[in-house]
């Protein structure tokens, strides 16, 4: 059974159809690309599947989504553990307004969680990871002598994991809205990585970025997807090639085709998957 | 063509001299109230309170008016504070729907647009039904009828400019609306609440009409709420009613008093409310 | 997750009942006028009470006539001297001044919508009555300077920051293409204005005008102060007149020892509140539909 599972969902925004009769298993710890021309309906199935769409009385939905066996939007679900599990990347990346430090914590604050208390449970989780130039055990020593230590570490590890702690060691106590775009949108992703999710939804998260900001994000995907399913939405063709293990092709609120990468990209079945792959269609 | 350009002059010309005419009685308001009320202006005025003989102009000052004005505003404000914020907070549309948001927005620009005089008149009725005289606690319900819908909709205003991807944004983390609310939303507004809690804190300080006949007037500071109170506004009205030029003239020197306070309260919001945007996200 | 939950449910609950008391308190205080006022609209019809100008409240008689002509008379006046001024005043401000003026002005409007009405009284008192008595007697009329003209007048600046305010938001509100797309045929800005602007901002115009009516209509401490307070109807802008909210604010220390004076002031009251609501749900709906156009 796959992480995510979507059975026929609609979505509606008033009358409107935006989603029609979507079903498609997403594969786990594989980034998955969804791909389609504009308003074809990619933010909102995305939303769909943490039930940010919630936060419009307009909208409508039927059909059932599946995470981890249970419907998301059945009687017994809630939806602060769906939203926790599922971590969510948006377009433009917005700083929650505090500083760097407790945009990290803030997560973890809300949800009370061991680690930020416990050294040993936080060093016994990050060992989980590989993280580039990090010594573990000395970190766990330091941490040990200081009386934040837990949070402190928990905030250099996912700064860490996100690629951004070198730039930011030196002012966590800065306001996060001072970063660099990109810099906030990496700080995005370390916010919901420390929420401890297991699949990342991430919308056009590189869009507001310049290349170099966006190769960043780029190669921590993929360094995360071995602990973590991601589902990506993405206009630009050459970034899903070059990261993408599955794809979602969507046209006018249809799943037009989906299936692993190199099958999408060198022999699409359908003439409108074609006709976009070929800049026809955009 | 040279009529129109002819035409434009004069109108021009029209507007400057009206927008110099409203320059010229503002300035010419401070400058007269700052002028007479010099005169009168001693140190006892504020530190006194009334003597013997204070209206036929012997010694004493009007220190019961302006901590009356203070119990009374202060009060009031604490009162419309815990409504406002509540009412302003529901109006998200993670509350209540947008409808029903559209309707409580016309009832408080009714109630913002009520004549104070009317307030006093409800006011006075709500005391004859409770039971009580002209006190403390009867100018501190009129005035908080007064304050609550000015201080509601200019919350209101500022808490619908936070953006909806910053809310999204919590709650993708896994918040309740409780705690986005308190952590991100409060927080962006922060700056924007104090500014709509001070202005209707002006407002109210120098309101005379509402709290004419519920909160009475007295040489004395009230010692509970049960007992009336004076207050700047009406120290200012009832010394100027009478006949002795000495009198007068402390009419005058508490329209300063009043007036400073204004201004004070006035540049104290601007300067709050650039201290706490540090934090925010534009 | 529970705890957290419950909170939710709960202060959202609690949030949900101050909106309803936010709604139900219009009707509210207007049930309270009402009731209170219902004594005199018990004896006496209230087209009676409205057209009446005897005014005796110790022989029962209580004519709103007088008062009423004086509130609707101090109002129009403010109107006729602050709304030629203060749209030309805004004007300027949206479409010529440059920022920096645009922006102090701000300020300053800010600061004059703040100062307290008795101070608006007093300066009437020092200097409006005084100048207002000189222009009627060199105009051959006896009078005191307390008058309907000083009450107009002193209307006049207090709402001049309200129409202002909001005119400007309005025609800062036009999209700078209208603007533009008129500059580019070869217009001045003043027709560009008069013809562009001025047409698409209209509702928001009017409705700025309407708040500084009921603005108007209801200020009490101000006008009482300057105009005079005589329960006769004025034959010119020279003669005293007695608008309603200052009727209300000179009595209430009587009203407790005369048989049905308190209802009758209660109903002054009411017909207040019922008046400058109605002019401000008209403001409120004029305003939403521009907001729902664009
Ligand atoms: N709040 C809303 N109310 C009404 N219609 C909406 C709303 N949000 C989106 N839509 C409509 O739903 C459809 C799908 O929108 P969606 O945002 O999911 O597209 P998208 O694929 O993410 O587009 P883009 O690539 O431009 O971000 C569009 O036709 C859009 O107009
Ligand atoms: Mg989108």
């Amino acid at each position: 059974m796959p992480h995510i599972s979507i059975q026929n969902l609609n979505v509606f925004y008033g009358k409107q159809p935006a989603l029609r009769d979507i079903t498609v298993d997403i594969p786990d710890h594989k980034i998955t690309a969804i791909i389609g021309p504009s308003g074809c309906g990619k933010t909102t199935l995305l939303k769909s599947l943490n039930r940010l769409t919630d936060l419009y009385d307009e909208v409508g939905t039927n059909g059932q989504v599946l995470i981890d066996g249970d419907d998301i939007n059945g009687p017994k679900a809630n939806v602060l553990e769906l939203r926790k599990k599922l971590g969510y990347l948006s377009q433009r990346p917005f700083p929650l307004p505090m500083s760097i430090y407790d945009n990290i914590t803030f997560g973890p604050r809300i949800h009370r969680m061991k680690r930020l208390k416990s050294l040993s449970r936080l060093g016994d989780f990050i060992r989980l990871h590989q993280v580039e130039n990090f010594d573990l055990e000395q970190a766990l020593e330091e941490g040990a002598r200081k009386k934040k230590g837990a949070s402190d570490l928990l905030v250099e590890f996912y700064l860490r994991l996100a690629g951004l702690w070198d730039e930011v060691k030196d002012r966590l106590g800065a306001p996060a809205s001072r970063l660099s775009i990109g810099q906030q949108q990496r700080l995005a992703l370390a916010r919901t990585l420390a929420v401890e999710p297991e699949i990342i939804l991430a919308d056009e998260p590189t869009s507001a970025l310049d290349p170099l900001s966006a190769t960043l994000i780029e190669r921590q995907f993929q360094a995360l997807k071995q602990n973590y399913s991601i589902i990506i939405v993405t206009h630009i063709l050459r970034q899903a090639r070059r990261i993408a293990d599955y794809v979602l092709f969507m046209y006018l609120g249809e799943l037009v085709e989906y299936g692993p990468a190199e099958e999408i990209f060198h022999a699409p079945k359908d003439p409108r998957t074609k006709a976009y792959l070929s800049g026809e269609i955009s | 063509m040279r009529r129109q350009i002819i035409e434009e002059k004069i109108f021009k010309a029209l507007m400057i001299a009206s927008l110099a005419t409203v320059f010229l009685a503002l300035l010419a308001i401070i400058v007269i109230i700052v002028a007479r009320g010099a005169k009168a202006m001693s140190i006892d005025m504020i530190i006194k309170l009334p003597e013997g003989g204070y209206y036929l102009g012997k010694g004493g000052g009007v220190a019961n008016a302006i901590v009356g004005s203070l119990l009374l505003t202060g009060g009031a404000s604490i009162i419309s504070l815990a409504l406002a914020l509540p009412i302003a907070f529901a109006l998200q549309r993670e509350y209540i729907p947008r409808r029903i948001a559209r309707v409580t927005r016309l009832a408080l620009d009714v109630l913002w647009g009520t004549p104070s005089i009317v307030y006093g008149a409800f006011g006075f009725v709500i005391m004859v039904y409770l039971g009580i005289g002209a006190s403390l606690l009867g100018g501190i319900i009129a005035l908080s009828l007064l304050m609550l819908p000015i201080m509601t909709r200019a919350m209101e205003e500022i808490i619908r400019m936070v953006p909806m991807q910053l809310k999204e944004i919590s709650y993708s983390l896994g918040t309740t609306r409780l705690e986005t609310t308190f952590s991100v939303v409060l927080r962006q507004a922060l700056p924007g609440v104090c500014t709509a809690a001070m202005l209707a804190f002006g407002r109210g300080i120098g309101d005379a009409a509402s709290i004419l006949f519920t909160a009475g007037y007295t040489d004395s500071i009230p010692q509970a709420l049960d007992e009336p109170v004076a207050s700047l506004p009406l120290a200012v009205f009832f010394q100027i009613l009478t006949p002795l030029p000495a009198v007068q003239d402390r009419a005058y020197a508490s329209a300063l008093i009043l007036l400073l306070v204004v201004l004070l309260v006035n540049l104290v919001a601007r300067l709050l409310s650039a201290r706490f945007s540090r934090n925010i996200i534009k | 997750m529970k705890r957290r939950m419950a909170k939710d449910t709960l202060t959202g609950w609690s949030m949900k009942a101050a909106v309803l008391f936010a709604n139900l308190l219009v009707f509210l205080v207007a049930l309270g006028l009402l009731y209170k006022a219902r004594p005199i609209l018990a004896s006496k019809s209230l087209g009676h009470l409205l057209t009446s100008s005897s005014w005796h409240p110790l022989k029962g008689e209580f004519g709103f006539y007088p008062f009423i002509v004086g509130t609707v008379e101090a109002t129009l006046l403010s109107m006729v001297l602050a709304v030629p001024m203060c749209l030309l005043a805004a004007i300027y401000l949206a479409e010529y001044a440059p920022r920096r003026l645009r922006e102090s002005a701000h300020i300053v409007i800010d600061l004059m919508a703040g100062i307290p009405s008795v101070i608006y009284g007093l300066f009437g008192i020092i200097v409006v009555v005084p100048i207002v008595r000189e222009i009627g007697l060199a105009l051959g009329k006896q009078n005191t300077g307390y008058t309907l003209l000083s009450g107009g007048v002193i209307l006049a600046i207090m709402v001049a920051p309200v129409i202002i305010s909001v005119t400007m938001e309005v025609l800062r509100s036009v999209p700078a293409e209208a603007r533009e797309t008129a500059l580019a045929l070869g217009i001045t800005r003043w027709a560009a204005i008069k013809h562009v602007v001025l047409r698409h901002s209209m509702h928001g115009v009017l409705s700025a005008i309407v708040l500084g009516f009921a603005r108007a209509f209801g200020e009490t401490i101000a006008v009482m102060m300057v105009i005079g307070n005589v329960a006769r109807i004025p034959r010119s802008v020279f003669d005293p007149a007695y608008p309603l909210p200052a009727l209300i604010a000179n009595n209430y220390g009587e009203m407790m020892s005369v048989p049905l004076y308190d209802s009758a002031l209660m109903l002054a009251a009411l017909i207040l509140l019922l008046v400058v609501g109605g002019f401000h749900l008209v403001a409120h709906v004029i305003l939403y539909r521009i907001e729902k156009r664009w």
